[in-house]
């Protein structure tokens, strides 16, 4: 059943998306962004607790399907106590990962997340795993109150 | 009902025998495009094989052969939704360009500030912002009526909209997000009580049932070839041929003029005052052969196959736990919308995609109607005559298969 499909959906995924980590409004948080991706309708709102340059912590609110829910869930787990550069260098990484530079890509620093890899295959769900970290560096930026993937 | 010639069917359609992901091909995204049989794809072939040349112009022999083709398949339109004449058929790229050039053309020149615009709530995106750019344009307001729960209009609201200051009512026939078929008779005649012209979107309707424009005596009906089985880029605009008469051109160029100097221009008689420039010969010509292929198996046959078809599925659909239909009207036409429980359309898209099925994830281009049932997305699975119960089983056994594997 679904055999083709196990790189995609792998069981940490049916995981995040069932309890996803991190999922609450932050009421005292310094950044807040929300992101949309409006070719499926994906919306969440992101939330940083920073220290200088250091998220000290991460949550989040909204709705997707279970590559963006477990994209963004994993996302507020790692980057947990990374300097600024330090998310962007992951952003980077996790954006070739999932547009298929395989070569590129350093695995231990990736660590979990690799589980998303298999999106590369399926061209129709980069923007849904990639959502969540372009919501982060807009956050990161502090440039706009809401992004888009379009 | 004489049995429906389906096996016959389905081998006229080269598609079918494809195979996706190594699983026979399902497809049940008819109602975003459907697929073409091999009579429309040799009659485009045939065409540029052996009749082609542009039309209107020539008097060499391919051109008088390949301009008897492009009006045959006018005449073929017209029988076809029983318009009165070959004037008021129009060829355009789609349903979207016909009410857009409804709008620029008919609408500009009659609508004014504070006039309104009556549409429903289940209006796909083609039929919302054409009327949008007018209102912003003109001054004028587009007023909604509301749709219920089952995905129907409510009628007395709708009624209760038309007033003095309604210029213009434009309908979706059928709903591409709901399958909900309005009741445009009562629409129309309401309408006609004030004079008010009324427009058509019968983009999904047409491939399903058949439709008499002069029977509905509706002002304007526009649809789309692609979903008709013929190939993109080729649509209709039927009109009335006084409204069309009095309407200013679209777009100015070839073929629509009858006589250019530089002071003045006088333009050409219907329908190709309407027509500027090349039209799209090969698939107009792919039209007229879609149409003879749907009248050789007979719309109303059609009709009674795709609604058993349309019964099995709901029955087979309200069986699965965690699977909530959006779109439940009484009036219905061969489409199943639907949600999961806690499965997002998506995910459901590419697993049902993953088994061979093509069906459709998202908005459907029909965001308020997303708004309304206050869901982000919706699954749909549309079926066209070409479909069979059998492929109803897959997807209701990939539908709860995939539930199981989501836990
Ligand atoms: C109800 C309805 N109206 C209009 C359209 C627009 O048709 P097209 O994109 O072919 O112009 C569609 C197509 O999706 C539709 O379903």
């Amino acid at each position: 059943m679904f055999d083709d499909l196990r790189d995609l959906y792998q069981e940490v995924i049916f995981d995040h998306n069932r309890n996803p980590r991190n999922f609450h409004v932050m009421e005292d948080s310094d950044r807040k962004v929300e992101g949309f991706n409006p070719l499926c309708g994906d919306r969440l709102t992101l939330f940083l607790k920073m220290d200088g340059d250091k998220i000290t912590d991460a949550s989040f609110q909204g709705s997707g399907c279970a590559i963006s829910t477990a994209s963004v869930s994993l996302m507020t787990e790692i980057v947990k106590g990374k300097t600024e550069a330090e998310a962007e260098e992951l952003f980077k990484q996790f954006h070739e990962m999932t547009t298929g530079k395989e070569e590129a890509i350093n695995l231990e620093a990736i660590g979990k997340l690799a589980v998303l890899a298999g999106v590369r295959e399926y061209p129709a769900r980069v923007k849904c795993a990639t959502l969540a970290w372009h919501t982060l560096d807009a956050a990161l930026k502090n440039e706009q109150e809401s992004i888009s993937t379009e | 009902m004489t049995t429906f010639p389906i096996e016959k069917i389905r081998a006229d359609f080269p598609i079918l025998q494809e195979k996706i992901r190594n699983k026979p091909l399902v497809y049940l995204d008819n109602a975003a495009s459907c697929q073409k049989p091999q009579q429309v794809i040799d009659s485009i072939v045939h065409c540029y094989s052996h009749e082609y040349a542009n039309v209107h112009r020539g008097v060499h022999t391919l051109s008088v052969k390949v301009t008897d083709r492009y009006e045959g398949a006018r005449e073929k339109v017209k029988d076809f939704i029983n318009a009165h004449s070959t004037k008021e058929i129009i060829f355009v790229r789609g349903a979207t360009e016909a009410i857009n050039l409804i709008a620029q053309t008919f609408a500009k020149s009659n609508i004014k500030a504070g006039d309104e615009i009556l549409i429903t709530a289940m209006e796909h995106h083609s039929n919302i912002v054409p009327w949008q750019m007018l209102c912003a344009e003109t001054g004028a307001v587009l007023k909604v009526a509301p749709i219920n729960l089952q995905g129907e209009l409510i009628y007395p609201e709708f009624e209760k909209l038309i007033s003095d200051k309604t210029k213009l009512v434009s309908v979706v026939h059928m709903s591409n997000a709901l399958g909900t078929i309005n009741p445009v008779e009562k629409i129309i005649a309401a309408a006609k009580v004030k004079n008010i012209p009324v427009l058509l979107d019968g983009a999904q309707a047409i491939p399903h049932m058949s439709v008499d424009v002069q029977a509905l005596d509706c002002d304007f009906y526009v649809f789309s070839g692609h979903k008709l089985y013929a190939p993109s880029g080729i649509g209709v605009l039927y009109g009335k041929q006084a409204l069309l008469e009095a309407m200013p051109p679209y777009q100015g160029g070839g073929d629509m003029i009858r006589k250019v100097t530089f002071e003045e221009t006088e333009y050409n008689t219907l329908p190709y005052k309407f027509e500027a420039g090349t039209p799209n010969i090969a698939d107009v010509i792919g039209l007229g052969a879609a149409i003879d292929y749907l009248n050789e198996i007979g719309m109303d046959n059609i009709a009674a196959y795709e609604a058993e078809l349309l019964t099995y599925a709901t029955e087979k659909a309200k069986q699965i736990k965690g699977l909530k239909l959006i779109g439940e009207a009484q009036e219905k036409g061969a489409i199943l919308s639907f949600v999961l429980d806690k499965i997002h359309p998506h995910d459901i898209g590419t697993m049902l995609d993953s088994l061979g099925i093509a069906i459709r994830a998202g908005h459907h281009c029909a965001m308020p109607v997303m708004d309304f049932f206050e869901v982000p997305a919706t699954a749909r699975a549309s079926f066209a005559m070409y479909n069979t119960k059998e492929e109803i089983d897959v997807l209701i056994k990939g539908i709860e298969d995939l539930i199981e594997i989501f836990g």
